[in-house]
């Protein structure tokens, strides 16, 4: 994306006044996507975002400037900025030479959606709106949002390090509204992974149209949620949600470092029920939250978190491992060139116990039965959460019954991860999610089996 | 400024017989301090600019953008938006915002102090806010993060059917949330303190908030479940109207997805609601005297005395439904085009303190803290229930702290069993302001 020998003279003018680090992280982004809503092919939105954003590292200090000027002028710019900005002393020249790393990317781009007309893509909205309203009067709005990007990024550093990556990804998304005498219900279905257009070899979106129309349909019936805590099990691919709050966030070494986290200094200890083995996996090919390097340029991981119960390790980037003299976990990601990398989840998901599914929930005599989670938010420091259920059932007498309304189920991760006392055997991947941190938004995946927690407080209003 | 104008005004010269263009073009610079343990974490300087293209061809609408504004993006930029738009399909309404009669509010937005204030400054805030967020209370025991922000926004909006708009402003906060520790259990809190120009910020006013905070609810518990009484905190209730505000913009309203679209002159709310939406009000940190089509903003009473009186419009809703732009085209950044929402919502104050109304109640909780607005709460239905923490109120008076519940209703019932407005009415750095709010029969779920 850029000359080598423009890259050491950037970095060599960034690491001028004494940086001890310096890093060029440079973005060239195009998206496009197409929405649907209320019968109509409304519009049609494309664009392309680049620059370079720039940190100089001194002591505990890190100086960040970034500019969408890519000249030499402009990064020679950016590079004094961003070493003003950590107030680096005198300090001597430094030579930077980078060496580019080669990086496997496991899954080829089959289809560039660059490549794909837009009568193709918007004629998906169009079958996935035609297949949702088919379902019935009762719907009665639909919207279809088709979306694509390429982001490529090149990753140097004053280390030497040199890494490209191109990452592609490919979003479908139908959402319903059906009314009734019960007022207005909605019901959603999303699919998005880190590949091109052929992800519509796979998912069907005339299927997705239906069962997004379902999960309203179904919803106008819906009884007011328990309130008060009761078992919750929560279907496969669901749960993912769940983990990512309840403690993926608290094994961020930078909220660990700060002692924001109720995980701290807790590695080597039983922090939750032995059937857990928690894994960030950002290598997973293909997934929402896969990349062949991270935003600070090394390579994705498979890390395992919690194994069988006991806390392994926590998730790094460049800054947090540099102070404890250790590498990074491949976890260092950014929004985009305008932001900081900090430490970020990936793919995070639980492995597949040994239950049978429906014996799960046949051994459940009352609770709740959660077939799709909505989003999540947690305090770190006091491990208290909440997630969404936007598809939910009563289970009565080891049945799963009546539907119940929307809202946010409460627990404290670290009393919940002791609480899981089912896993099935029926792991599969949740819905394409974008986590927020700190103001940055970035892909994430999760997924976990069927799983039960044997009590959780769900907030709903029936007594 | 007029710079962006002139990009503007050009891009949507450019504009070919039959076709609407409109271009919308930013520019800003943004200074980030960030303290931890007295010395600057991190110093960032960012500028960014882009530009937005809407263009309409035969009732056909697409988009385009770029983050750079040389001529070359600017005329890919809008070839992009016009290839986009010839694959949409066609609506009769669809069409730019066109001049009207109304002149924009005069407000002063932008301060030269913003820009003249000195880096070494910047970086004493930060750390003299942290460092006294840090003394504020001896359970005090970290900080997560302590910072000062600064930015100067710069925007301008031009259409091939006579809008020419330009606007600037600047604004800085800083803003603390600390951990508090006590008996081996950590809370919580922040505090911002916020202000057009940096003379207007005060740092021990936010570490003063965000140390009580933390600290209130050190040895908090969880409750049982019942129905009770709550008060929404200022910062609660102005989050809860951001929700309702959603469910009154014409868009949401037209495509079905409001439960209060066939409302209009019914009684929606307890009559001593009134609404009111109003990015004139120079108080409100979202002030802006034009909205995101470059039309002025002005003040719209959506709910008088519980009555629901009307709609937000942009161009596009308000032309659907036979009505006119109330200045409610908002924009999140040039990377998509204008939608309808609410600016400065604010509901008209009552006369008791906080301590009045929670006097006058039995049984009840003060909730100072939600969370999981987003995934709890269906603006289309109307279900409603976050996770809560705060104060139970008993006999009239704030008891023991309590935590990890949720509380649930709809937003309907919500509006209707409102029971008390304080006169405690504050601007907030989101597009509603906060003030006491007593709301009876929420359901709470706990242990």
């Amino acid at each position: 994306m850029l000359d080598h020998e423009l890259i050491n003279r950037t970095l060599s003018t960034a690491m001028r006044t004494g940086g001890e680090f310096a890093e060029v992280f440079v973005e060239d982004k195009r998206s496009s996507s197409a929405v649907l809503d209320d019968g109509r092919v409304e519009e049609l939105t494309s664009g392309r975002d680049r620059g370079a954003g720039i940190r100089v590292v001194v002591g505990d200090t890190t100086g960040f400037a970034h500019t969408a000027d890519l000249s030499e002028a402009g990064l020679s710019a950016a590079a004094e900025a961003a070493a003003a900005a950590a107030r680096g002393g005198g300090g001597g020249a430094k030579v930077v030479a980078v060496s580019p790393i080669d990086v496997e990317r496991s899954v080829p781009v089959r289809i560039p959606p660059e490549g794909v007309a837009k009568a193709t893509k918007v004629g998906l909205l169009t079958l996935a709106n035609e297949a949702a309203r088919a379902q019935g009067s009762a719907i009665s709005q639909v919207s279809a949002r088709y979306g694509d990007s390429r982001r490529r990024i090149l990753v140097a550093n004053s280390d030497g390090v040199l890494a490209e990556d191109d990452q592609v990804r490919t979003l479908f998304s139908v959402s319903c509204v059906a009314s009734g005498d019960t007022g207005l219900q909605t019901g959603r279905e999303s699919t998005g992974r880190t590949v091109g257009f052929e992800l519509f070899d796979e998912a069907d979106v005339e299927e997705m149209g239906r069962r997004a129309a379902e999960r309203a349909i179904t919803k106008l019936s819906a009884r007011p949620a328990p309130s008060g805590a009761v078992p919750v099990v929560v279907g496969p691919g669901g749960g993912g949600v769940l983990f990512h709050e309840a403690c993926g966030h608290g094994l961020e070494a930078d909220l660990v470092g700060k002692g924001a986290s109720v995980f701290a200094n807790r590695v080597g200890e039983q922090v939750a029920s032995p059937l857990v083995t928690l894994i960030d996996d950002g290598t997973m090919a293909g997934e929402w939250g896969y990349f062949a390097i991270d935003d600070e340029g090394r390579p994705a991981g498979h890390n395992v978190l919690i194994q069988d119960g006991v806390l392994t390790d926590y998730m790094w980037d460049q800054l947090r491992a540099r102070k404890e003299g250790r590498l990074s976990s491949g976890n260092g990601r950014r929004q985009s060139y305008q932001h900081l990398p900090m430490v970020r989840m990936t793919n995070t998901y639980i492995t597949a116990g040994h239950d049978d599914p429906e014996a799960i929930i046949a051994d459940t005599d009352s609770g709740v039965y959660v077939a799709q989670l909505g989003g999540g938010q947690v305090n770190t420091a006091t491990g208290d959460f909440v997630f969404g259920m936007t598809e939910a059932y009563l289970i009565e007498n080891g049945e799963i019954t009546d539907p119940i309304r929307e809202g946010n189920l409460i627990g404290n991760g670290p009393e919940v991860l002791t609480r899981i006392d089912r896993l099935g055997h029926d792991f599969a991947m949740g819905s394409p999610g974008t986590c927020g941190k700190d103001g940055q938004g970035v892909p994430v995946g999760d997924g976990t089996p069927t799983l039960r927690v044997t009590s959780l407080t769900v907030g709903g209003t029936a007594a | 400024m007029s710079e962006l104008l002139d990009i503007a005004t050009r891009v949507a010269g450019w504009a070919n017989d039959g076709e609407q263009v409109e271009a919308f073009v930013v520019h800003e610079t943004e200074t980030e301090v960030r303290a931890y343990e007295g010395e600057v974490e991190s110093f960032t300087r960012a500028e960014s600019q882009g530009v937005g293209v809407r263009v309409i061809v035969d009732g056909k609408q697409g988009y385009a953008y770029a983050g750079t504004l040389d001529d070359t993006a600017l005329q890919e930029t809008l070839r992009e938006a016009r290839d986009n738009a010839s694959f949409a399909e066609p609506d009769e309404f669809n069409g730019l915002a066109v001049p009207d009669s109304v002149e924009p509010a005069s407000l002063e937005l932008w301060s030269d102090a913003v820009g003249a204030f000195p880096t070494e400054e910047k970086i004493a805030l930060a750390i003299e806010l942290e460092r006294a967020a840090l003394a504020a209370d001896t359970r005090i025991s970290g900080i997560e993060s302590a910072e000062y922000i600064d930015t100067a926004y710069e925007s301008a909006v031009a259409t091939s059917t006579g809008i020419a708009a330009a606007a600037r402003e600047t604004g800085c906060y800083v803003s603390v949330y600390t951990l508090a520790e006590a008996d081996g259990e950590t809370q919580t809190g922040f505090g911002f303190s916020i202000g057009r120009d940096p003379s207007e910020l005060d740092p021990a006013i936010a570490a003063a908030d965000a140390a009580d905070r933390a600290t209130r609810l050190l040895g908090a518990s969880k409750p049982g479940s019942e129905r009770l009484t709550v008060v929404f905190d200022p910062w609660v209730t102005a989050q809860f109207l951001g929700i309702v505000g959603h469910t009154l913009t014409g868009e949401a309203v037209l495509k079905g997805r409001s439960m209060f679209a066939d409302r209009l002159g019914d009684v929606v709310a307890n009559p001593m609601i009134t609404l009111v939406d109003d990015a004139t009000d120079p108080a409100a940190f979202t002030a802006s005297a034009l909205d995101g089509e470059g039309i002025a903003t002005r003040r719209t009473p959506l709910i008088v005395d519980g009555e629901l009186q009307a709609f937000l419009h942009n161009a596009y809703s308000a032309r659907r439904a036979g009505s006119s732009s109330t200045g409610s085209a908002v924009r999140g950044g040039f990377k998509s085009g204008p939608s309808v929402g609410a600016q400065a919502l604010t509901l008209l104050p009552g006369t008791q303190s906080q301590s009045e109304l929670i006097a006058g109640i039995d049984n009840g909780f003060l909730v100072q803290g939600v969370s999981g607005l987003h995934s709890g709460v269906n603006p289309v239905s109307g279900d409603f229930s976050t996770g809560a923490e705060g104060l139970r109120i008993r006999d009239g008076e704030l008891a023991e702290p309590i935590r990890e519940v949720t509380i649930a209703s709809t937003v309907q019932r919500l509006l209707q069993e409102v029971t008390g407005i304080g006169d405690d009415l504050q601007w907030l750095p989101m597009s509603s302001a906060g003030v006491s709010l007593v709301v009876g029969d929420v359901t709470m779920s706990g242990a």
